[in-house]
């Protein structure tokens, strides 16, 4: 229990070693990519949840993060100016759930505030996953895999043809989220490192919240349906409830890091929606380790890193898959999760006798 | 009243009459065995019972309370426990964290209370821990507690999925085939325990092949044979029984 604690506190401390080091050696800009990364990252920790403990899988969640990212981002950008008259409007714009704000031309735009926005955003993706989980969660492996990924594909077919979503441009124009006074999720320069800080704190508070449940009844429940799920219905846990709760809870993770992603980068854009997307989460976690929270984490802010700042090329599609089919072949637990001892061990034994 | 009440209960699977109208009940705190040969719908009358199979007619009656067609987790709720002929424990967890899930039906921390590490969920971790230790060494394996489950030897198997049905206190205790591996020391040690476990108040239905260990503790016998029940009485009476008799050993033998 303390060590869950210790652990949050040195990945901060090392966050915050990070950030020194990148000011001190004029990498400041590196904070943008890594801001970034952290909310990836936060997709990322509630799909371990899904398919690290539970044994799912789910190549749907770029779908969630886009659920999150395109409500918040139509929703705050939608000018209702023109309907200022009507009761429903002027009755929102009273109770302070529609503001106004200049928009670039000097005019006064009336749009819904950042924070119902989101509340919006995320109850939407909630209420999509339970609708997509109920009838897709009776089924098991890769049926489980191609029903997600067909969920994928329509939520990134609708945002890719939808005028009012933007279309190929998707949204842009999208204002800061306010948190504090002079707080605001932002792309801002000036809060670059505010808001480093805000996407790593909320990563850590994340991480936590999943590391508890790990450790707890829920955590066990799942760990139990991943290892044998006949055995654990029988043991009185209700599988197929359990599955449905920790899908929408990594939906609800996934729609969140969608939201705060899109008002730091001001905008969001179909690819977000892409299948690509979705396997990237997923090779990220087969690399994390299937069952490891850190790992996921710091594979996850690593690999994601590098592919923001072009580290890839052009390759950087072909890098996640190659990573995935390696992860497979060679180390289905995980990378980092290896037993080092027993990889070596099994190799000696292959090895022919040296001769005396 | 009997605890466990099975009435006319039928399966088939495409053309195969697995179960055929096949009753019997089950006294309360009382050892009742299933038997018959291979392929006799043992295993899919147990599946019926513990909620893995809908029956395709009849009815299961638990303390006068219809369960057929239930889902295993509501029937297990019902203070129903199982345990499985090729044993299913739950990989990448150590025995005593398999005998915790256990104790699933008895504690009540949820998504919300688990991520928030919530007081009463320390109190529940502690209380479920020690329970399933206590169970470890009835079964004379506390010292195997720490040990990835699956890693351990048959016999060891057994007995963690044992602790791991006894962790929700059933009423009512289903085993399939729970002396198949284990050898004539194991089994007569198992007959032993399966006597304390019915004499501390737990009813028993078992499906098993050992004879010896069926006649040994059994309080009656059912005897299946393509489907239907051929023969239920006492050990002895089911023994002298020449239906029984020809089933098992063949026409000649009368």
């Amino acid at each position: 229990m303390r060590s869950r604690y210790l652990q949050v506190a040195v990945f901060l401390a090392a966050a915050a070693a990070v950030q020194l080091a990148a000011v001190q050696g004029g990498r400041a800009f590196w904070l943008t990519q890594l801001t970034m990364s952290a909310y990836y990252t936060l997709v990322v920790a509630g799909l371990s949840l899904f398919m690290g403990y539970a044994g799912q899988i789910s190549l749907g969640h770029a779908g969630f993060f886009a659920v999150g990212g395109y409500a918040s981002a139509a929703l705050t950008t939608w000018d209702l100016a023109a309907r200022r008259g009507e009761p429903l409007v002027s009755a929102l714009s009273r109770a302070g759930v529609l503001v106004g704000r200049p928009d670039l031309y000097g005019g006064q735009v009336l749009v819904v505030h950042p924070w119902p926005a989101a509340i919006c955003a995320v109850a939407l993706a909630m209420a999509l996953a339970f609708l997509v989980g109920i009838p897709v969660l009776k089924l098991r492996g890769h049926y489980l895999a191609m029903a997600t990924l067909g969920v994928g594909t329509i939520l990134y077919s609708i945002a890719l043809g939808t005028s009012q979503l933007g279309s190929a441009d998707g949204i842009s124009g999208v204002p800061p989220f306010p948190l504090l006074p002079g707080l605001a999720v932002s792309g801002d320069r000036s809060l670059r490192i505010s808001n480093y800080y805000v996407a790593v704190l909320l990563l850590a508070l994340g991480v936590l919240l999943l590391l508890n449940l790990v450790h707890s009844r829920v955590g066990r429940a799942l760990r139990a349906i991943h290892g044998a799920e006949d055995a654990a219905g029988a043991m009185g846990v209700d599988t197929a409830r359990y599955k449905l709760q920790t899908f929408i809870l990594s939906a609800v993770l996934a729609s969140a890091a969608g939201v705060l992603l899109t008002h730091f980068n001001g905008g969001i854009g179909p690819s977000e929606a892409s299948i690509m997307k979705s396997v990237k989460y997923v090779a990220v976690v087969a690399v994390g380790g299937m069952g490891s929270l850190w790992g996921t984490v710091g594979t996850s802010l690593v690999l994601n890193f590098l592919s923001l700042r072009g580290y890839f090329g052009t390759f950087d599609d072909a890098v996640f898959g190659a990573v995935l089919v390696a992860v497979m072949l060679f180390a289905p637990d995980g990378v980092l999760g290896l037993d080092l001892r027993r990889a070596l061990a099994a190799v000696r034994r292959q090895a022919p006798p040296e001769k005396a | 009243m009997a605890l466990l009440e099975v009435r006319g209960v039928s399966k088939r699977f495409g053309g195969v009459r697995a179960v055929h109208e096949v009753s019997f009940r089950v006294e309360r705190g009382s050892i009742k065995a299933l038997i018959g040969p291979n392929g006799a719908g043992k295993t899919t009358l147990f599946n019926v019972v513990s909620g893995f199979a809908a029956p395709d007619g009849g009815e299961v009656l638990l303390d006068g309370e219809p369960i057929q067609g239930r889902p295993p987790h509501r029937v297990a709720a019902l203070g129903l426990s199982r345990t499985f002929q090729h044993i299913k424990l739950f990989a990448h967890m150590t025995a005593l964290e398999n005998v915790m899930v256990g104790r699933h039906l008895k504690t009540r921390a949820g998504f919300l209370a688990g991520m928030l590490h919530l007081p009463f969920t320390w109190r529940e971790e502690v209380s479920v821990r020690a329970r399933a230790r206590e169970l470890l060494q009835f079964l004379d394996i506390g010292d195997l507690a720490g040990a990835e489950a699956t890693s351990l030897s048959y016999g060891q198997q057994r007995a963690v999925e044992l602790a791991r049905a006894l962790a929700s206190e059933p009423r009512m205790l289903l085993l399939d085939e729970p002396a198949a591996g284990l050898n004539m020391r194991e089994t007569a040690d198992l007959a032993r325990l399966i006597a304390r476990i019915r004499d501390s108040g737990v009813t028993v239905l078992l499906v098993e092949h050992d004879m010896s260990l069926v006649m040994d503790i059994s309080d009656e016998v059912a005897v299946l044979s393509y489907g239907e029940k051929i023969a239920d009485a006492d050990p002895a009476a089911v023994q002298r029984d020449p239906h029984v008799v020809r089933v098992y050993l063949g026409e000649d033998a009368c």
